[in-house]
């Protein structure tokens, strides 16, 4: 509990320095980025203290808060909440980094655009831990007002929409989550004449529930899950915040937060309604395997950089939606670590298109072409965030799809076998992305233009080198510096080793499934393992 | 004698009318000691105007409204540590239990933040009340084209003998005998006593209203509207107050209890009685379709008497009703309730949907406090001693807060005065950061966004009503509620992401009376937020007596 406590509040105290520091940017941004690195070091030792073979809930510690309503601040880690607190406290220093030298919009201080940054990241952490529902709750719409900020005070033109769009979508799911878990409360004050908001308890109680019972409950938390991982008919907001986001908090919202949804399917959708959850995976999956076809779609045919990465990540999100409702271990597993390798593929996906961003000035993609050959580093991230994100074997994301697709066909086979459609249409969109930025001859007008262009004001250092670096293009085309480079290689590095051993994820998270299977009551399917 | 002029009960049984007059009956001071100080202190108050040379007048009457309310709040504390289940009063007519000491802690609490907004005289030179349009300026009058009728003089008006002038030291009073009927009517045990507190809480508030130094015509119109449309609705009450006597034949709580449950008299006449009362009520509580006067005086009384309305009256008003369905009504409750029901969702819908297109501050904060009386009754109407205490609770979180959020808008003015136009708080984030991240945390409370206690009442009120069986009404409130949040994050868009009007408002630098009753309204809703135990245990103590 107190690691965990640490782990919840060193970046609160992180963002109380900084925001106290925001008048003087020399200081608090080395603060900022040692508090995310600290951060970082606790994660790893939570990682190293976890036993993937031992209690479900891990950490784990609790203080009464509101004891009228059984209500208690109950932290614990499963396998599955610790990856993803290690994602974001991977992600966060990185983050750091590539804002380092971003341009914000006029008179907006970067000290507190850090701050925000690390109160998220509290408050992130905080989420993935809680095991009481209210406080669970309370987390998932705190959060909101943060990342409203951060979309709202630093994003591009249209910002306000964006901001205030990304709120109410999310808050309305939280209130009908909150519907829910009233619900669940209720439920088990009426069965066992002591309210609780605790998790685990409830878990015990609901599972008895009748399935009427259980089918509104599993709704309401279907419904802030759906839109937080936006599944299709909800994910209208996702476009317009990456779009307009930052991208640094572009990264934290596809990376991180909108897992809280598919972390919300696993650990509350299913144990606490465990009937109905099955009863109703047929419509999980038909919105997933939608939403996988429908991104991919989409992805295709958008114009602008930042809305192509929401629909990738649309598309990503039915794939984790169809390996969680499948009910496979196997598929189960592939989701969970899905989550992880979405957050490291995508991340550096957006990040490498920031940086392209950053030179170009545009965030269209007409606007670019051919910088392979003025920026062959830069192409060659781009590609292997693009082959990351397409599940090439040898990367980290093919493990993952590979498992849900088999874990998935076992039970659901058409719904398999559309979602493989999926893997084909996502090897088109990454590789006619790159093909339109990266090969061919030099084009767009972001490029061209970008010698004294809108791309030079992005980047002060850029224009103090006045294009030195650019040899034999008369443009000032810049490749990656050290610090972009020291962005995206502990990615890469990832990218590759999980693709080929992926086996630390995979212990940590097995475990955990197997556990939620059981909760849920659903074995596997004998034909999978008999080779049938 | 003074038993029949108390309890106003015309008694069927003159021998026993002889014998009570001749007995006094006992009266419980310890129980009805924070009311008695209150309205003597008003009396006092008066006098203080009659004799008090007119500049020490000020100092005078803030002392002794600010001291009334301790001592009242002393015998509270004093009286609520050693009772138990409480009692009748006065003959039966007024009832003090758990439930009433926590809604007169709540009234003075408020009433207390109230005094120090009204008695700020930093913001408007010479405060914000003047009672007299013309009087004042004698001869000059014709001289100045704004001393049109409405306008205030000029020499109210000019800043340099604003102060020599002074304030209108009336309102304390008139607040304070308010604030009196306010308890009363909380604690009232029969109709017509309740009837006689209403009147002794509205006719002071329809006089506050139309005391604004600027902005004269609005406030008067705003005051008169009031006492028209108020006049109606006691008029609607004492309607029924008569048709339930018909009923019951008696005006008590515990009599009018009894006939309802079981008795094979007309239920024409308790349920028009029933239903006019609950409409007098539901009009001083602003709940929708009862509200039509709320925003128009919101906006045109001036902002401190706002707040002492907003947090004050809704908090007495819901007390009276509570009261009343609790102990008179409960029995019949499965014939009323769905008509309370659909009132609950009508001031939520037109309170959301309104509150939506205003374009005024305080008009739209107006029509919040209607979707919050829409929330209010789910839990007024529950009927549990979990809905009620979390009914209590809402209320006491929402005064607050009100109370903050009117303070707050005092502070942003421009030469005319206050400036509640919404395009005027475009880009206050950057003018004054305190205030606008001080009024953002109000309007995330008033959203009920978690960590604040708005969040903590709604969620006390919404699972209340949800063990009480009203599930498809507490998701119609949660609707709401989310639909709600936009009217507040519009104004915090304004306030963070647009750029300030190059002659916008400046942010006054609040005195210390009035910081000091802002300070009061965040942190205790800072603090109910992140501790609810601090009053929802208070909260809980048990219910009502009869």
């Amino acid at each position: 509990m107190n690691l965990l406590l640490a782990l919840i509040l060193l970046p609160l105290l992180g963002a109380i320095v900084v925001a106290l520091l925001r008048g003087n940017e020399r200081a608090a941004k080395p603060v900022a980025l040692g508090f995310s690195l600290a951060e970082l070091v606790l994660a790893a030792v939570a990682w190293a203290s976890y036993r993937p073979g031992g209690a479900r809930l891990q950490l784990s510690g609790s203080i009464e808060w509101i004891p009228t309503y059984g209500i208690s601040l109950s932290f614990g880690l499963d396998g599955i909440a610790l990856v993803m607190v290690a994602v974001i406290a991977l992600l966060m220093p990185l983050v750091l980094g590539f804002s380092w030298r971003e341009r914000l919009p006029s008179e907006r201080s970067r000290g507190g655009f850090f701050a925000l940054l690390l109160v998220e990241q509290a408050l992130t952490v905080a989420v993935f831990a809680a095991t009481d529902v209210f406080v669970f709750y309370v987390l998932f719409e705190i959060m909101l007002i943060p990342m409203y900020f951060l979309i709202g005070g630093y994003g591009g033109s249209r910002r306000q929409y964006a901001a205030v769009k990304f709120f109410l979508y999310s808050f309305l799911g939280g209130l009908i989550m909150l519907a829910s878990a009233i619900g669940a409360y209720s439920y088990a004050a009426r069965t066992t004449g002591q309210g609780t908001f605790d998790w685990a308890t409830l878990r015990g109680v609901l599972a008895d529930a009748p399935t009427s019972v259980q089918v509104w409950i599993f709704l309401g938390f279907f419904a802030a899950f759906a839109i937080k991982a936006p599944l299709v008919p909800l994910h209208t907001w996702l476009p317009d915040a990456a779009e307009q986001a930052p991208i640094g908090v572009a990264v934290i919202v596809v990376g991180v937060l909108d897992k809280v949804g598919t972390f919300g399917f696993l650990r509350y959708s299913l144990p606490l309604a465990p009937e109905a959850s099955q009863l109703l995976a047929p419509l999980v999956l038909t919105l997933g395997v939608v939403g996988v076809l429908y991104g991919s779609l989409q992805a295709f045919a958008q114009t602008d950089l930042k809305r192509f990465i929401a629909y990738v990540s649309i598309a990503h999100f039915g794939f984790i939606a169809l390996g969680i409702f499948a009910f496979t271990s196997q598929a189960q597993v592939g989701a969970a670590s899905y989550m992880v390798n979405h957050s490291i593929a995508t991340g550096m996906l957006v990040l490498v298109i920031g940086m392209i961003i950053a030179r170009g000035g545009s965030s269209r993609i007409a606007d670019y072409g051919g910088m392979a050959r003025v920026t062959p580093l830069l192409a060659g991230m781009l590609l292997v965030a693009g082959l990351s994100t397409l599940s090439l074997p040898g990367t980290n994301s093919f493990i993952s799809e590979f498992l849900v697709l088999i874990g998935s066909f076992a039970t659901r086979p058409v719904f398999a076998i559309l979602a493989t459609v999926g893997m084909v249409l996502a090897a088109v969109y990454v590789l006619r992305l790159y093909q339109r930025i990266m090969q061919g001859p030099l084009s767009g007008t972001a490029l061209l233009d970008s010698a004294g262009g809108p791309g030079a004001a992005t980047d002060p250092e850029f224009a103090a080198s006045g294009g030195t670096g650019s040899g034999a293009s008369r443009l000032a085309l810049r490749d990656l510096d050290g610090r972009e480079i020291g962005v995206l290689a502990p990615l890469v590095v990832l990218i590759v080793l999980l693709g080929l051993y992926p086996a630390p994820v995979l212990d940590v998270i097995t475990p955990s499934v197997e556990a939620t299977m059981s909760e849920v009551g659903v074995t596997d399917p004998v034909t999978s393992q008999g080779g049938n | 004698m003074g038993v029949v002029a108390r309890t106003g009960v015309p008694d069927r049984h003159s021998e026993v009318l002889a014998q009570q007059s001749t007995d006094m009956p006992p009266i419980a001071y310890a129980a009805v000691a924070p009311v008695l100080i209150v309205l003597v202190a008003a009396c006092l108050g008066v006098l203080v105007e009659a004799f008090v040379p007119r500049r020490q007048r000020w100092a005078v009457q803030v002392a002794l409204s600010l001291l009334t309310v301790v001592c009242a709040g002393a015998a509270l504390i004093r009286h609520a540590r050693e009772i138990n289940t409480g009692g009748t009063t006065f003959a039966d007519t007024v009832a003090v239990g758990p439930a009433t000491l926590f809604l007169w802690g709540t009234l003075l609490a408020l009433a207390l933040g109230a005094i120090l907004l009204i008695a700020d005289r930093s913001i408007e030179p010479g405060g914000a009340f003047v009672a007299e349009t013309n009087a004042a300026s004698g001869g000059t009058a014709s001289r100045h084209p704004a001393d049109a009728p409405g306008a205030a003089s000029a020499e109210v008006m000019d800043r340099a003998s604003a102060s020599v002038v002074g304030m209108r030291t009336e309102v304390f009073p008139l607040v304070l005998f308010s604030l009196g009927g306010m308890m009363v009517f909380c604690a009232a045990n029969d109709l017509l006593t309740m009837f006689v507190a209403l009147e002794v809480l509205s006719l002071p508030l329809y006089l506050l209203c139309g005391l604004a130094r600027r902005r004269r015509l609005l406030s008067q119109e705003a005051a008169v509207k009031y006492f028209l449309l108020g006049a109606f609705a006691s008029a609607f009450f004492l309607y029924g107050l008569a048709l339930l006597y018909g009923y019951a034949g008696s005006v008590k709580f515990s009599d009018i209890a009894d006939a309802t449950a079981g008795s094979l008299r007309s239920d024409t006449l308790l349920f028009a009685g029933l239903g006019l009362v609950v409409m007098g009520l539901l009009f001083k509580g602003s709940v929708g379709p009862f509200h039509l006067w709320t925003p128009d005086v919101y906006h045109g009384a001036p902002t401190a008497v706002t707040g002492f309305m907003a947090a004050c009256t809704k908090v007495a008003a819901f007390g009276g009703l509570l009261r009343l369905l609790h102990v008179a009504f409960r029995a019949s409750s499965w014939e009323w309730h769905w008509v309370l029901w659909s009132v609950a969702v009508l001031s939520m819908v037109i309170g959301v949907v309104s509150g939506l297109t205003q374009r005024d501050l305080k008009r739209m904060i107006a029509y919040s406090s209607i979707a919050h009386a829409g929330f209010l009754m789910v839990g007024a109407i529950t009927l549990t001693e979990r809905g009620l205490s979390a009914t209590l609770f809402y209320l006491l979180a929402y005064g607050f807060t009100t109370l903050a959020v009117f303070g707050t808008i005092g502070l942003v003015r421009t030469s005319e005065g206050e400036a509640t136009h919404l395009s005027d708080w475009a880009g206050l984030a950057k003018r004054s950061p305190v205030v606008a991240t001080v009024f953002t945390f109000l309007l995330l409370a008033l959203a009920g966004i978690p960590a604040t206690s708005g969040f903590m009442g709604k969620f006390a009120v919404f699972s209340a009503a949800f063990s009480a069986g009203m599930g498809p009404l507490v998701v119609i409130a949660l609707l709401a509620s989310a639909l709600a949040a936009f009217i507040y994050l519009r104004v915090i868009v304004l306030m963070f992401f647009n750029d300030p009007a190059p002659d916008g408002p400046t942010v006054s630098v609040p005195g210390a009376f009035t910081t000091a009753a802002i300070t009061l309204g965040v942190v205790v809703t800072l603090l109910l937020g992140l501790v609810p135990m601090l009053a929802l245990d208070w909260a809980s103590v048990g219910g009502f007596v009869s």
